[in-house]
């Protein structure tokens, strides 16, 4: 994954675990300007490429804007009135889709993780659906929601559904059956063993779920907007390429990243703050 | 020994025990012709060579095995599940990896509804008692692999079981910290009025501690030796030297034929390897 970007001083602890932004402050300072070198070489391909309008047959630069031109569009975009509506009017929707796919995936992992007749139930008729793309539920969702806004948040909420489900399934099938043994030879109930033993043991693997959950969230929101939908980030995409505003355009593709990846690192400080002791090694 | 009035619980019974593992074609008989009286807070090593059902037994009388014949119970109360009276001991890695020290060793008193405060200073009372009060705010993998196992002592006697149930819980450390606990836990016990049945495959450990050794056959698992030891107490390491010690220690190695018996995967008090765990659907 992210290895290779995030590994420290080589007698740090931390080095084997990739743990995200918060190594980054551990970074040797030619890495970073390694890193920020690679970013700025990007931009100045992209640049260069659009400024000559440069055009090989199979792929053309003719009316990709530079990127001068998306940071004035970005700029424009900001200071209109109707920013702050697309950008909540998105995140609204991923909260909501999101958070609906935590209580239903969790809840249902949990249970399919642990009891084996539920998982009989339940399971084979998710693993149908499963390998269905969110994308190709947008017009049935249409169909079933006659309000817009209840299709994009479902098509959200099927997006982040299955890896939080699958990912809680996972870790609640595998904590590891010695504590559970131990918990219930020091006097738990049933009950008591799930809350105490078996949640906190799948916790990281909930936590990951969520991350991927997140991102798969967004990626499915942008696409639902894109169909159907007066404000969002992903209708302001596609409605600025309706009318050849394509600065506005890339001005959205940037907008989704940020916001995707500003979540994702949101859920993933929350999940590092619920489980303090997987940090053990980077605090000593 | 036991008479008719003795009041000291944990008096462990086995009568007749068998307990088989594994499903359908891949079941095998663990142990076998279990036939055993544990006098109430007696010190008990039970030694064999590895995957003989040594900690199958540690696992019934733990109630994590059911019977597949026979019975075993604890100053007359059959044994039908797991219970804080028989407190269990695993070999390594056992603490709630989410919880403090501290925690850990409340566990038992929160599962019966002890307020925090209340059930901290229990377990602060237990820390102290393994020597671990320091390390209380700790999480576990903080802590040595010999301050684990004291952690995990502490909580498993928290609950004041009558039986105190070790499925080598030594075997993962280094010699010189596995005589440190030897010693510490003989102190401890001292101080606690519980039965022992301690599973190793260590001698030299069975022998430091025990008032008597149950020497295990192979799989299918069967007593074959039972040896009372009267070396007194306290008991430190010129034990090892006393001569009685080493002609025990011979007869031990003869009756598991070291070396001999080819070996078999280890098993665990809650069932065969953790490897044949069932995958998903």
């Amino acid at each position: 994954m992210s290895y290779s970007i995030t590994v420290a001083a080589p007698d740090d602890p931390s080095a084997v675990r990739p743990t995200g932004m918060r190594t980054l402050k551990r970074q040797r300072p030619e890495r970073i300007a390694l890193q920020i070198a690679a970013v700025l070489a990007c931009l100045g391909v992209w640049h260069v490429v659009t400024l000559l309008k440069l055009n090989l047959g199979f792929i053309t630069f003719h009316n990709v804007p530079t990127p001068v031109d998306v940071a004035r569009g970005g700029w424009d975009f900001l200071t209109s009135s109707t920013a702050a509506k697309h950008v909540l009017a998105s995140l609204r929707r991923v909260g909501i889709g999101f958070g609906l796919a935590t209580i239903v995936g969790v809840v249902t992992g949990m249970l399919a993780g642990r009891y084996w007749p539920f998982r009989s139930v339940v399971m084979p008729p998710l693993e149908i659906i499963r390998p269905i793309p969110a994308v190709a539920w947008i017009p049935l969702a249409i169909l079933m929601f006659p309000s817009s806004e209840a299709s994009m948040v479902f098509i959200t909420f099927i997006g982040a559904l299955f890896p939080i489900l699958l990912n809680t399934a996972h870790g609640a099938e595998a904590v590891d059956p010695r504590l559970v043994a131990s918990a219930r030879s020091l006097g738990a109930g049933g009950a008591q063993t799930f809350r105490e033993v078996v949640f906190p043991g799948a916790l990281p693997n909930i936590i990951t779920g969520l991350v991927i959950g997140i991102g798969t969230a967004w990626f499915c929101l942008v696409t639902a907007e894109m169909i159907s939908g007066q404000f969002g980030i992903g209708y302001f995409t596609w409605m600025s390429y309706t009318v050849q505003d394509y600065r506005g355009t890339v001005v959205g593709m940037i907008l989704i990243g940020i916001l995707g990846l500003g979540s994702s690192l949101l859920v993933r400080r929350l999940g590092d703050a619920v489980t303090p002791w997987r940090r053990l090694d980077r605090k000593q | 020994m036991m008479t008719a009035g003795d009041r000291t619980p944990g008096h462990v019974e086995v009568v007749d025990l068998r307990v088989r593992l594994g499903e359908g074609s891949q079941a095998f008989d663990a142990i076998v012709g279990i036939n055993l009286a544990i006098a109430a807070g007696s010190f008990v090593c039970v030694i064999g060579p590895s995957g003989c059902g040594k900690s199958t037994l540690l696992g019934a009388l733990a109630g994590h095995l059911s019977p597949s014949q026979g019975a075993l119970s604890v100053d007359g109360r059959v044994i039908v599940g797991p219970s804080p009276e028989r407190g269990l001991v695993f070999q390594q890695q056992t603490l709630f990896p989410w919880m403090k020290v501290i925690d850990n060793v409340a566990f038992g008193p929160k599962m019966k509804g002890r307020a925090v405060r209340l059930r901290r200073d229990d377990a602060m009372d237990m820390l102290r008692l393994v020597g671990l009060d320091d390390f209380a705010g700790f999480y576990p993998s903080q802590l040595s692999g010999g301050m684990q196992q004291r952690a995990e002592i502490a909580r498993a006697l928290i609950n004041h079981p009558s039986v105190l149930l070790m499925d080598e819980p030594f075997g993962a450390l280094d010699a010189q910290t596995r005589g440190q606990m030897q010693r510490q836990l003989l102190e401890t016990w001292q101080k606690v009025t519980t039965t022992v049945v301690f599973v190793t495959h260590d001698i030299d450990e069975a022998l430091f501690l025990a008032d008597r050794v149950l020497v295990m056959s192979p799989r299918p698992g069967r007593i074959i030796a039972d040896f009372t030891l009267h070396f007194s107490r306290p008991r430190d390491a010129s034990l090892l030297l006393d001569p009685d010690f080493a002609t025990l220690k011979t007869q031990c190695r003869e009756l598991l034929g070291e070396g001999q018996s080819a070996s078999l995967p280890r098993l665990s008090p809650i069932g065969a390897a953790p490897a044949t765990v069932t995958a998903a659907t």
